[in-house]
């Protein structure tokens, strides 16, 4: 099938200037006239030149401005590392909040915020999206998308941030659109149906723009989709090229899939990956085969299911993949942040995965380096010729119910993980729970949930335990390990001032010492933290931003 | 994925679009049906036994459903409104607002009820049990209420039993009471938390010396709310505490035999269960 699913009715009208055509909207439709209209009378030098477009050659030399902020990760390697230095450990104590923001929004806000010359873009549940003064907070402009009453997102009406290209931002649709705003209102440009939503294909993750694409991932490995990742064009939101994570038939890995399991064989791709200018390839991460938790109907490797993909980020051709979870019977998507990082010479990735196993993988050739575990496993105990653990015969989930470690959410799931160069570390969060998987067979039935499984916490009466950990990745080793009082969902910011950020389930923002995980502050910002931190400058100050409840926070020194 | 929010579904309630309440027909077209229940018995662990357990029989969190007498839902058709729109002011969440999935169609509500139905049993005789004599235990020789509430009688320090014979099973009321550490009961549930606070013993020591025992209202990695037994509340800041233990071993003295008596226990349950089945 070329261009678009069939049954849709595909691209919005819009005009090339950004002043789309939306019957829903009208409001903002004739203000964004009336913008149109003056900006096509008005001269020149009333632009302004501080908001400049932001190029691909921007986003490739990132380190250049660390007050901006312009991918998901804060740059193109995965390291959520910021190069702002005016928060130090020293200092980092007298930090107050600067502005809270407050997004009308209920469930889990999961944004990682952009900055690009003072405006702070973000989303929210429900397809909110939205700019603000990012000195002040007070927005500039806000969106929602008019979402169908019978979509199909998995885990909460989530959504995990944007990307920026040129003038435009650009979000991935709980309903399986990609559509892009302009940045400077909010206003639709082009709106692109990817997949059918009716059968379970959702967007949660924040997409990734590389040259002049708009790279994302699809959700919906719970229903059986067919996994996918796709390529726009950012300028028209023609898709340029798509890459089925489950190959078809006569394609290479189609056949580590049992009879007609590969039509609904899941391996979604949900978070976002990363991208090296040098080799022109990137890299992203797929989850879990379908059904998640049964193993019977798809007997194999499941490939390219719970994999690291490095894809050519013209063609979308792949180099190589690497498999950290074969066969998964336990929903443990490898879906988490492969980190680029450069060591003894070597190019690498580190990633902590979801399965327990911390891996570092060579990115030139795929071949795994390490796999050290964690966290509290026990599902494998020996490794196969090239060293990836391999699941032991007390892995399967049975009827009765068996108890594994780790639990289905796994060691770590699609929290942000860091990598400080001061360091040489990476900070993850984790936690150790183990859950009761029981099998529950069920036949596939389009748009329904797909799991085959139920799993619980197992019986012991063992509290969950949460932590951020310090992993060398030399070595696999954890250095530095703070507990938390229970397992949070937020991602870890590390910064050149030495201070490492993250949140807890309990609402604290937390400013940490990189080098001892002591915890050097915190703030009660009176909602759990499901979102990573970032940081950013605006008038030569730093701030430090990070999601919790149904806010957006901003944090700086007095 | 990443499905699956033990109480998170709380916060996602709010979030949920719930559909209009649904009129369904008084009853089940798939009543006595044997397929239609084993189809209900895998939905049933998918969607329902976190809380009801994998046979229906109570999770320790939910109530015990293969007692023919419910207290929420009669007829096929009540169990039907109820699985879909959930019941308010409880943990039971409405259809497809759990974090798992987007729920369940008509046809799967049916086999669930049909699956149930087929799992339920007669009510036990509770002939030997003597409720009132429960009542004047739980409130006199037995001191339940020196901690415990039940119709807003009785003490703070452990959880209101007042809906716990309505929720839970008589073995999970009886399992709690005899090994009071082996589940700790949940406490506070905060709206997009996680976890709920359990009821943990914690023993504080302040710079000046004093310790405070009790049961922990609530924590977090640097502030601690405490409730001792005569019912004070103490708000304390960890880097200020000389020292800090938390215990999984309940606040609640463990109930032997020798104790109390396996009738005495009986007739302590036989009254939650006629105050909880209001």
């Amino acid at each position: 099938m070329s261009g678009r699913e069939s049954g849709n009715s595909g691209k919005k009208a819009f005009n090339r200037e950004g002043c789309e055509e939306d019957p829903q909207r009208s409001l903002r439709l004739r203000i964004g006239f009336i913008v149109c209209a003056i900006g096509f009378s008005l001269p020149s030098f009333f632009t302004t030149q501080s908001q400049a477009q932001v190029t691909f050659e921007r986003l490739v030399n990132s380190a250049k401005e660390p007050q901006n902020w312009m991918t998901y990760s804060g740059d193109y390697s995965g390291k959520r590392h910021s190069g702002l230095d005016q928060i130090t450990v020293t200092n980092v104590h007298t930090m107050v909040p600067k502005w809270v923001y407050q997004t009308a929004a209920t469930g889990k806000l999961e944004t990682s915020p952009l900055v690009v010359d003072g405006i702070l873009y973000a989303t929210a549940q429900d397809n909110r999206a939205f700019a603000l003064d990012a000195r002040t907070g007070r927005p500039i402009w806000m969106y929602q998308r008019a979402l169908p009453g019978d979509i199909r997102p998995c885990c909460g009406r989530v959504n995990r941030g944007l990307a920026i290209l040129g003038d435009k931002v650009f979000l991935g649709t709980l309903d399986a659109h990609v559509i892009a705003l302009e940045a400077k209102t909010g206003a639709v440009v082009w709106d692109t149906v990817a997949a059918d939503y009716r059968i379970g294909h959702s967007f949660t993750v924040a997409p990734l723009a590389v040259k002049n694409l708009i790279v994302i991932g699809v959700s919906g490995g719970e229903y059986g989709v067919r996994g996918f990742i796709d390529a726009y064009d950012g300028d028209t939101g023609d898709r340029r090229w798509r890459f089925y994570t489950v190959p078809g038939p006569g394609e290479p890995g189609h056949q580590t899939w049992e009879g007609d399991s590969w039509k609904v064989g899941g391996a979604p791709a949900w978070n976002t990956g990363t991208y090296d200018p040098e080799t022109n390839r990137i890299f992203w991460p797929t989850g879990n085969p379908s059904p998640s938790n049964r193993g019977e109907g798809r007997a194999g490797d499941n490939l390219f299911s719970n994999s690291l993909l490095a894809l050519n980020a013209d063609t979308g051709k792949m180099n190589w993949y690497f498999q950290f979870t074969k066969h998964d019977e336990h929903d443990w998507d490898a879906t988490q942040l492969p980190v680029m990082l450069d060591a003894g010479g070597k190019h690498l990735i580190a990633q902590a995965d979801r399965n327990g196993f911390f891996y570092v993988i060579d990115r030139t050739t795929g071949k795994l380096i390490s796999a050290t575990p964690y966290g509290k496993i026990t599902w494998s105990d020996k490794k196969d010729a090239e060293g990836r653990p391999v699941a032991n015969n007390q892995a399967s989930p049975t009827f009765e119910g068996r108890t594994i470690c780790p639990g289905a959410l796994g060691t770590t799931n699609f929290m942000a993980p860091t990598y400080d160069p001061q360091t040489g570390l990476f900070y993850v969060t984790a936690r150790d729970q183990c859950d009761t998987f029981s099998t529950a067979p069920q036949p596939y039935e389009a748009g329904h949930a797909y799991y085959g499984s139920a799993y619980f916490p197992s019986e012991e009466a063992e509290p969950y335990l949460g932590f951020l950990k310090a992993i060398d990745p030399a070595t696999g080793e954890v250095k530095q390990n703070f507990q938390h009082t229970s397992p949070t969902w937020s991602g870890v910011l590390s910064t050149a001032g030495g201070v490492v950020f993250s949140g807890d389930a309990e609402g604290n923002f937390i400013a940490f010492d990189a080098a001892s995980l002591k915890p050097l502050w915190h703030f009660q910002m009176g909602g759990a933290v499901y979102a990573p931190p970032m940081a950013f400058a605006v008038d030569g100050k730093e701030y430090v931003a990070i999601a919790a409840g149904s806010a957006v926070y901003a944090f700086g020194l007095p | 994925m990443f499905r699956r929010w033990r109480m998170g579904w709380v916060a996602l309630m709010a979030t949920m679009l719930v559909g209009a309440a649904y009129t369904a027909d008084d009853r089940n077209p798939l009543a006595g049906d044997v397929k239609a229940a084993k189809a209900g018995e895998y939905e049933f662990r998918i969607n329902c036994a976190l809380c009801h357990g994998l046979g229906a029989r109570g999770g320790g969190r939910g109530p015990d459903l293969t007692r023919a007498q419910k207290k929420h839902a009669h007829s096929d058709a009540d169990m039907f409104q109820i699985i879909s729109n959930g019941i308010a002011g409880t943990a039971m969440p409405a259809n497809g607002t759990n974090g798992q999935g987007v729920g369940m169609t008509d046809e799967e509500i049916w086999q669930i009820i049909t699956y149930i139905r087929s799992q339920e049993v007669k009510a036990p005789a509770q002939g030997l049990a003597n409720a009132a004599h429960g009542k004047d235990l739980f409130y006199g020789d037995s001191n339940c209420s020196l901690c415990h509430m039940v119709s807003g009688k009785g003490g703070r320090l452990g959880p209101d039993l007042t809906a716990v014979g309505g929720s839970r099973t008589r073995e999970a009321i009886i399992d709690s009471v005899r090994n009071p550490s082996r589940r700790l009961a949940w406490g506070l549930t905060e709206a997009t938390k996680e976890f709920p606070q359990e009821y943990e013993s914690v023993t504080a020591v302040t710079e000046d010396g004093k310790q405070i025992k009790g049961v922990a209202l609530n924590e977090d990695s640097f502030s601690v709310q405490i409730m001792d037994a005569n019912e004070r509340i103490h708000l304390l800041d960890k880097d200020k505490l000389r020292s800090f233990h938390k215990s999984r071993e309940s606040a609640m003295p463990k109930y032997d035999a020798d104790v109390l008596s396996d009738k005495d226990l009986e007739d302590i349950v036989a009254y939650l269960i006629s105050v909880g089945a209001k």
